[in-house]
């Protein structure tokens, strides 16, 4: 049992390298900035003393790894400094919108991975059949579409004049749970519908893989009925490379907000960091740059080491 | 009523699709010598739709000029004028006319996403080929740094390479295709890797050949065709990379037509259930589903897959 504890604190020790050596990148590129931060700030109005008094307030007279460590033990604590564009304090900013665009990313979630599952074992079920081929051509049409494509399509059909949807998820006024799903519906169907393609293809590349081996003819032999076969004896081992996938698609997901956010105006971080990229304000984007990184590095090491459990051959090494 | 509609134009649309893919399938295989005609034979209907439409796209893009009935940031009427037999497809929120900015969006969107999957695929497979080749300090820092660079998700970082770059087309170009050559990197890595530990390799060591006649001469003929692969989805990427970054904004910059703005600037259209703003988003779909069925045709024949 140690030894896997041991394996788990392995990976975790890794993973915080990792986010530490990405927190240092995110960091650096303010540093990349070309001209003086705070002559960009002012703008017109720079002169020496202006200039003087505004590198003191954001401490940039202060040697660059002092700033750093300052910059990191604010963010562990969640004070991301102050906006360049209103002056308020960038937690401020991300406070609610983080918890909606998790809200988002899981409710996409709770549809796309049972639904890829259950479409991955039926196409694997009925392979090379006139289903499979429909469902692999859609599939790979899905994967190659446009995420604003595909949103746009579904507010043509299912909102608009007499739609059953809401085209703009505003999520104002407090709504309760139930409006809050009703509202986000369709940018979540969006999500649902982008990575699902990718989810089922590989659902079922991982059982047919199996399928081609000893121990499943032998059941085949036996006269088991090919939905037990998949089920029992070949999705168990196709568990490493699905837990995989799902978490890939996990980690798009919390990026993939970024575009349908944007389309359907629902408050989210993605919009949030679109909008303080195109005014440029550094501290924001740093913050949910940030963010994001660190869910892409923690579900990633969610699935190794979740797949690496699915695996005795993994665990009892010898 | 509106969606059973809808579903059979799509249904249409399947059909002719498929009847344009086995029309032109018939006419390359009469048309072209032996080999290709060979090759075509085992392409299936949608992988010939595919090399269709990839040709379709490149005559426009190559013709822009020509084609176009409009120059390409003329203002011709009212805004969002409804179709006609002045402007086939009505006219923009600028009023100017859709048919041409769609026409010189393949040209300016398609050439673009091309020249910077080109770029990445230079920096990408060179760097990966020498790590390969020369290993040791030199393969372990850039497979590190290429491991940094890859934990931070592709969008979230060119992001905020724009943010400090600001944006214009050529940042556009770098910067994407920077983040795009990481992938590239492993690939010719992992790739190289086994080429460069056969017998040959030592042979031509010992032959006393230099490094860059190494990778050009000896590996890179062998690990071209994984290569050539992986450029058709490593496009599809960086075509909807780009499309995505433009159509929040922050890619190609107006007045130059493009298709993932126009989808946004005439996005209000679709609200009164107009469809011209999916035209372009349409377009940008097309053509990567297009590459990706001649892709997975491609890799089929290569793996040799008949499950």
């Amino acid at each position: 049992m140690s030894h896997i504890w041991s394996m788990i604190a392995q990976r975790l020790a890794l993973g915080l390298l990792t986010l530490f050596i990405v927190s240092v990148l995110i960091f650096l590129a303010t540093e990349l900035l070309p001209g003086d931060f705070a002559e960009e700030i002012l703008g017109q109005s720079a002169t020496p003393e202006t200039v003087a008094a505004i590198r003191r307030e954001l401490g940039l007279d202060q040697p660059m790894v002092t700033r750093y460590f300052q910059w990191l033990g604010g963010a562990v604590q969640g004070d991301f400094g102050n906006s360049l564009a209103n002056r308020r304090p960038v937690a401020e900013l991300i406070g609610t919108r983080l918890g909606n665009t998790l809200f988002l990313a899981l409710y996409a979630a709770a549809i796309a991975v049972p639904l890829s599952l259950a479409l991955g074992i039926l196409v694997a079920l009925f392979r090379n059949s006139a289903f499979d081929r429909i469902a692999n051509a859609s599939a790979l049409t899905a994967i190659s579409f446009p995420e604003f494509f595909v949103a746009y399509i579904l507010i043509l059909w299912f909102a608009g004049a007499g739609g059953y949807f809401p085209s703009l998820s505003t999520l104002r006024g407090d709504p309760d749970l139930l409006e809050k799903l009703y509202r986000a519906f369709l940018p979540a169907l969006t999500l649902t519908l982008v990575v699902t393609a990718h989810m089922m293809r590989m659902t079922r590349a991982a059982i047919i893989n199996l399928l081609a081996s000893p121990y499943i003819e032998m059941a085949r032999l036996k006269g088991m009925n090919p939905m037990r076969v998949i089920v029992k004896h070949a999705l168990p081992n196709a568990l490493a490379p699905i837990i995989n996938v799902i978490a890939i698609n996990l980690a798009y997901l919390i990026t993939g907000v970024v575009v349908v956010e944007v389309v359907f105006v629902y408050p989210g971080l993605g919009q949030l960091m679109v909008d303080s990229v195109a005014s440029r304000d550094m501290p924001v984007v740093q913050a949910v740059a940030l963010i994001f990184a660190a869910a892409y590095v923690l579900l990633n090491l969610l699935a190794d080491v979740l797949s690496t459990l699915s695996n005795p051959r993994l665990i009892h090494r010898r | 009523m509106g969606i059973l509609l809808n579903i059979l134009y799509f249904i249409a649309f399947i059909v002719a699709a498929m009847a344009a893919g086995w029309l032109f399938r018939a006419i390359v295989i009469a048309i072209s010598p032996r080999a290709i005609a060979k090759e075509m034979r085992t392409a299936p209907l949608t992988a010939s739709f595919g090399l269709l439409m990839i040709l379709l796209y490149t005559l426009v893009a190559i013709f822009a000029p020509w084609i176009a009935p409009f120059p390409e940031t003329e203002i011709v009427g009212r805004e969002f004028q409804v179709w006609d037999d002045v402007n086939w497809l009505g006219t923009d929120a600028l009023g100017r006319d859709m048919l041409t900015r769609m026409i010189y969006g393949a040209r300016n969107t398609v050439g673009i996403a091309f020249a910077t999957t080109a770029l990445a695929f230079v920096l990408g497979s060179i760097l990966g080929l020498l790590a390969a080749t020369v290993g040791g300090w030199m393969d372990q820092s850039l497979s590190r740094s290429v491991d940094v660079l890859m934990a931070i998700p592709s969008l979230i970082f060119s992001l905020l390479l724009l943010t400090i770059f600001g944006t214009s087309v050529l940042t556009l170009i770098i910067v994407i295709a920077i983040i795009d050559s990481t992938r590239v990197f492993r690939l010719a890595r992992s790739v190289s890797v086994t080429i460069v530990v056969m017998d040959y390799i030592e042979a031509a060591k010992l032959r006393g050949e230099g490094k860059w006649h190494l990778i050009t001469r000896e590996i890179l003929p062998n690990a071209l065709a994984p290569l050539v692969a992986e450029f058709g989805l490593r496009f599809c990427f960086v075509f909807l990379a780009i499309s995505a970054l433009s159509f929040l904004g922050l890619g190609i910059q107006p007045p130059t037509a493009d298709w993932g703005s126009m989808v946004k600037e005439n996005a209000t259209l679709i609200t009164f259930g107009d469809i011209t703003p999916l035209l372009p988003a349409g377009a940008i779909a097309l053509l990567t589903v297009s590459v990706n069925f001649v892709v997975d045709w491609q890799l089929h024949r290569a793996s040799g897959l008949k499950e």
